[in-house]
């Protein structure tokens, strides 16, 4: 009984306390968009719901343009995961299974690209964007975010194509597979986990980000999280329908972060616990 | 088939996306380009560099920066190691609490900073009510136009949003130690603060030293989080480096000037990483 009590008191208890403040703000959100606009704008604020609806998600997907803006981080995000991928495979696989002049100034290259601010690209990349035209298109999301996920998605694949036995390749070779065969045939099938983690990183990725979406595109292609700034309008800040799009936006990345969680946190830490 | 012709495609979109716009970056900071003037873009010498480090609000930037940075970092670390070595205790939720606690993570960086700009919103805030109503607080605060609190309250924010990094970051560390070493330590006599301090942050140094690292640049990079709660405001109580050049460059239309600041921050990071890595290989 003591040892149980110590348990509560020692780590359950203060689990539970970090749990709340990660989770409530999250939970406050989307309990506020299912309450009725005049529980939130009233003074003093009312705790607890007067009733609870889904008119503020009607109004929003109904009367506004968020629909649209959906689709737009859907197509963005789902060329960002398909570009980052058609890259990074290759990628990983030559710095899997070659070692050739360059190899690790490379990979520290690649790994470079994080650190440089994006203020420091964002200006030239939209005078380059403007000059062909490209300013304000899915291309222009897409390339930017696949670039900048792209060291992340080569080190977690490298380190997933490692995993996989050279003899398999050499066997395939005996077999006359053709390196582009072996590429198809052995390694592409296994790494097919590693490809949906990356995959769902690169798209959690792109859809969550703001600044390339508002400084590269905002008028016919905007994404939602230049969509929900917006409605921190000029006049008057529309809580109800934020709460909503936030609840709305909030999903599919909380859900899908959840599947990946622990081969994202193994990509990360990997080199730093073989190191 | 060369290894070349494989990372050809993500060389040549890395060169267009990151590397010329650097370069150009770089060329811009040396000229006088200016949003008013499009076809006179003079070479200027180092003019747009002596006129940033001259503003003083470039030292006071620079001085919020390292507020934001030190504090966001330092908390953020705290309080994921904390969470970490909870979580690696044995307890019959554990597997749920380690899943929910990565949620701060997963959301956009604008969802964040909407739902702290409203939590702590001086009419609207559930901060300020609860602090009315329980006794707390005699009148609200505005957290976020004031300049004593507003720094604070984006810390906050950041704050919330990265810690959950550190949590499972190190939570996979601590998982790496063997028991064994805490078993031998156990058995010379090393009581549980002895434990901590001898064999687990030993072990969780290099883990550690990386997180930090990783987590430093992108909270020195990072832009949108402070852009969307405050603009940088009110004044500049919130500008950091990032945010400064970003400003002076868009809504200053100095992109010469903007262009120079954005190269001076590229630069002070590039010396913190260097000095770091070549701390860890020595």
């Amino acid at each position: 009984m003591n040892k149980r009590l110590r348990l509560l008191l020692g780590t359950e208890l203060p689990i539970a306390a970090l749990l709340l403040f990660a989770l409530f703000p999250w939970a406050w959100m989307v309990l506020a968009s299912v309450r009725p606009e005049a529980d939130l704008t009233q003074t003093p604020i009312r705790l607890l719901p007067s009733a609870l609806t889904l008119a503020n998600h009607i109004e929003l997907l109904g009367r506004t343009s968020f629909a649209d803006n959906m689709r737009d981080s859907l197509v963005v995000a789902a060329g960002a995961v398909l570009l980052g991928l058609a890259l990074a495979l290759p990628a990983a696989y030559a710095f899997s299974r070659f070692r050739f002049p360059g190899r690790s100034a490379l990979l520290v290259q690649f790994l470079a690209i994080n650190m440089f601010p994006v203020v420091m690209l964002i200006l030239p990349l939209f005078i380059l964007f403007r000059q062909f035209g490209l300013l304000d298109t899915y291309l222009a999301l897409i390339a930017g975010h696949a670039t900048f996920t792209l060291p992340f998605a080569i080190w977690l694949l490298t380190s997933y194509v490692d995993g996989i036995p050279r003899d398999l390749d050499s066997a395939a070779a005996i077999d006359g597979a053709t390196r582009w065969q072996q590429m198809r045939l052995v390694i592409l099938p296994l790494t097919l986990p590693g490809l949906v983690a990356v995959g769902i990183y690169l798209f959690i990725s792109s859809w969550n980000e703001y600044l390339f979406a508002l400084m590269l595109a905002g008028r016919h292609v905007r994404t939602v999280t230049v969509a929900l700034q917006s409605f921190i309008g000029e006049n008057q800040i529309q809580w109800a329908l934020l709460m909503a799009g936030g609840t709305l936006v909030a999903l599919p990345a909380v859900v899908l972060f959840l599947l990946v969680q622990r081969q994202l946190v193994g990509g990360l830490t990997g080199g730093a616990v073989k190191g | 088939m060369t290894p070349w012709l494989l990372l050809g495609p993500a060389l040549l979109l890395t060169v267009v996306i990151v590397l010329v716009p650097a370069l150009q970056t770089l060329w811009m900071s040396l000229h006088g380009v200016v949003l008013f003037r499009p076809r006179l873009q003079p070479f200027v010498g180092v003019d747009n560099y002596t006129a940033a480090l001259t503003d003083p609000v470039f030292w006071q930037s620079l001085l919020t920066s390292l507020i934001w940075v030190v504090c966001a970092v330092g908390l953020q670390f705290l309080l994921g190691l904390g969470a970490a070595l909870l979580l690696n205790r044995r307890f019959r939720w554990r597997g749920l609490a380690r899943a929910l606690i990565v949620v701060p993570w997963a959301l956009p960086s604008v969802i964040i900073g909407l739902i702290w700009t409203w939590m702590l919103d001086f009419n609207l805030g559930l901060i300020n009510a609860l602090g009315l109503r329980l006794g707390l607080l005699a009148d609200p605060i505005p957290f976020l136009s004031q300049p004593r609190t507003a720094l604070a309250a984006v810390i906050l924010a950041v704050v919330w949003q990265g810690f959950p990094f550190f949590a499972v970051t190190l939570l996979a560390g601590l998982q790496a130690i063997p028991p064994e070493q805490y078993e031998a330590a156990a058995l010379d006599g090393a009581g549980s603060w002895s434990q901590f301090w001898h064999v687990t942050l030993p072990g969780l140094a290099a883990v550690m030293a990386t997180a930090l690292l990783l987590r430093m640049i992108w909270v020195a990079n990072s832009l949108d989080l402070i852009l969307v709660m405050t603009g940088g405001g009110p004044g500049t109580a919130t500008q950091t480096l990032p945010l400064h050049a970003f400003l002076t460059a868009w809504s200053g239309g100095n992109y010469g000037q903007g262009s120079a600041l954005a190269v001076i921050l590229t630069v002070l990071l590039l010396g913190v990483v260097v000095t770091y890595l070549a701390r860890r290989t020595a």
